[in-house]
């Protein structure tokens, strides 16, 4: 099995590489086209910020190959907020895979960013499949995509937001699961069984 | 809901972990890849290392140490110590560090938080502020009189008061004061792109008397960033407290874990027995 890890310019990913190591998969950390439409599975990662992030995507031409994919993909954290139509992280037009807009959480009585282990609810996904009913995982993020009807995952900050989302080979996690213990490994490893 | 984070925090000299009172003394409490995998796997939710000796031909062991740590360990790690640099930064992440602390170098120069912030994204900076109190003589005393400290602010004297108490931050392990406010500090690094604020009381710390609560609370409830408090962990209730009065999002200790005086689990357990959102 092919899987690819998407190389941009999305800060640090070596967690995603070196969970990958302790479940024993080989992957692949490129850019190259030609290569991520040969894989198996592809990952999508990210931190940092959205609109920088996105920039890079346009600039290689990855803006038009992950929306086109076909094998099972996985974007995490900024790399899902991409999934996204738009975020509002400085105005950033994202990739339209899931219609949905990411927001900024409100700021009222609870801290932005959201940083920590928060459970989840309303399980829906295959990658969830053998976890517990609301499993704890890792979050940073301050923009969050609401509830909508691709949401296969809850979580509660402020308001309900979209913890996973999910569209036909497309799937993504808020989240960080290559730094989410168990859980996070479970949920990695439902990806790659896929 | 958000869980409150317990952090062990493991002390490296030499590749080895050592924790002593008051930063002196230093004992040997084994090797940090090893006793970071337990407590992982025991529940810790997030670990820090370090590196008190961070000198210029340690990085190169520092860096391999993170890797190792990489590794082995699920969860989210900081690495702090002698960081100064965008380069530094750059190699600890790469070695596969998911934060880095920064705090002396901070307060040398205060532009790296804003630096670094730009560079890699503010979730993975903390700015680690060790702070002790400073008892401050005014120059004038009279009643309702403005009277001037030594930081140059002025006040108004309202009895015959001799000493004021600050809190001052401290740089080289909490032995060399400052002339930053901890409070104003703490704002100023958010406002330039902290993710997170590790405070450290050196009046607490090693004194296993409790966290420095009343600080801690006044800190996080000026920030919209987590505050991670530190210092002076010394049983079970310590934690509650700091959850509580002291506002905390996160408790970070070091001996009495390394000791086994308290066991992550049976600390868990304890606090979510106490009604606090923890993760088991």
């Amino acid at each position: 099995m092919k899987t690819v890890i998407i190389k941009y310019n999305a800060g640090n990913v070596q967690s995603v590489r070196y969970a990958l190591e302790r479940i024993g998969a080989s992957y692949l950390w490129t850019d190259d086209e030609e290569e991520i439409r040969s894989a198996d599975k592809v990952i999508f990662p990210g931190v940092g910020e959205a609109s920088t992030a996105m920039a890079y995507l346009r600039e290689k031409g990855l803006d038009q190959v992950i929306p086109t994919l076909k094998q099972p993909v996985l974007g995490t954290c900024v790399g899902m907020q991409l999934m996204c139509r738009f975020s509002e992280e400085n105005n950033t037009d994202a990739l339209n895979i899931f219609p949905v807009d990411v927001k900024r959480f409100p700021s009222g009585s609870l801290k932005v960013p959201h940083v920590g282990w928060n459970n989840l609810y309303d399980l829906k996904s295959p990658l969830t499949s053998g976890l517990t009913e609301n499993p704890f995982v890792y979050f940073v993020h301050s923009y969050a995509a609401p509830v909508n009807k691709y949401t296969v995952a809850t979580c509660d900050y402020v308001v309900p937001f979209s913890a996973m989302l999910h569209r036909d080979n497309f799937y993504a996690a808020q989240f960080h699961a290559e730094i989410s213990g168990k859980e996070g490994q479970t949920i990695l490893e439902n990806f790659l069984a896929l | 809901m958000l869980t409150k984070r317990i952090i062990p925090c493991l002390d490296i000299k030499d590749g080895r972990t050592v924790k002593g009172t008051n930063f002196v003394n230093l004992r040997d409490a084994g090797d940090p890849v090893e006793l970071g995998a337990l407590y992982a796997e025991q529940g810790a939710d997030e670990l820090v290392f370090l590196d008190i000796t961070a000198t210029v031909d340690n990085r190169k062991t520092l860096v391999d140490l993170v890797r190792k740590v990489a590794q082995h360990v699920n969860i989210p790690f900081t690495v702090g110590g002698g960081i100064s640099s965008v380069e530094d930064v750059s190699a600890l992440l790469n070695a596969g560090a998911d934060k880095i602390s920064i705090n002396s170098s901070a307060v040398r120069r205060p532009e790296l938080i804003d630096e670094l912030a730009l560079q890699f994204g503010s979730q993975c900076i903390i700015v680690a502020i060790d702070t002790r109190e400073i008892s401050v003589p005014v120059q004038t005393i009279s009643h309702q009189e403005r009277v001037t400290d030594r930081f140059g602010s002025e006040r108004v004297s309202s009895h015959d008061e001799k000493l004021i108490i600050e809190h001052i931050v401290h740089t080289h392990g909490g032995r060399k004061p400052t002339e930053l406010r901890t409070i104003a500090w703490a704002k100023e690094a958010q406002e330039r792109g902290a993710g997170e604020i590790l405070l450290t009381s050196m009046d607490a710390d090693g004194t296993k008397a409790g966290f420095a609560l009343d600080l801690t609370a006044t800190v996080s409830g000026a920030l919209s960033i987590p505050v991670i408090a530190s210092g002076g962990a010394g049983n079970m209730e310590h934690f509650q407290q700091v959850f509580t009065t002291g506002k905390a999002d996160a408790g970070l200790a070091a001996s009495i874990f390394h000791f086994r005086e308290i066991g992550i689990p049976d600390l868990k357990n304890y606090l979510k027995d106490q009604g606090l959102p923890i993760r088991i």
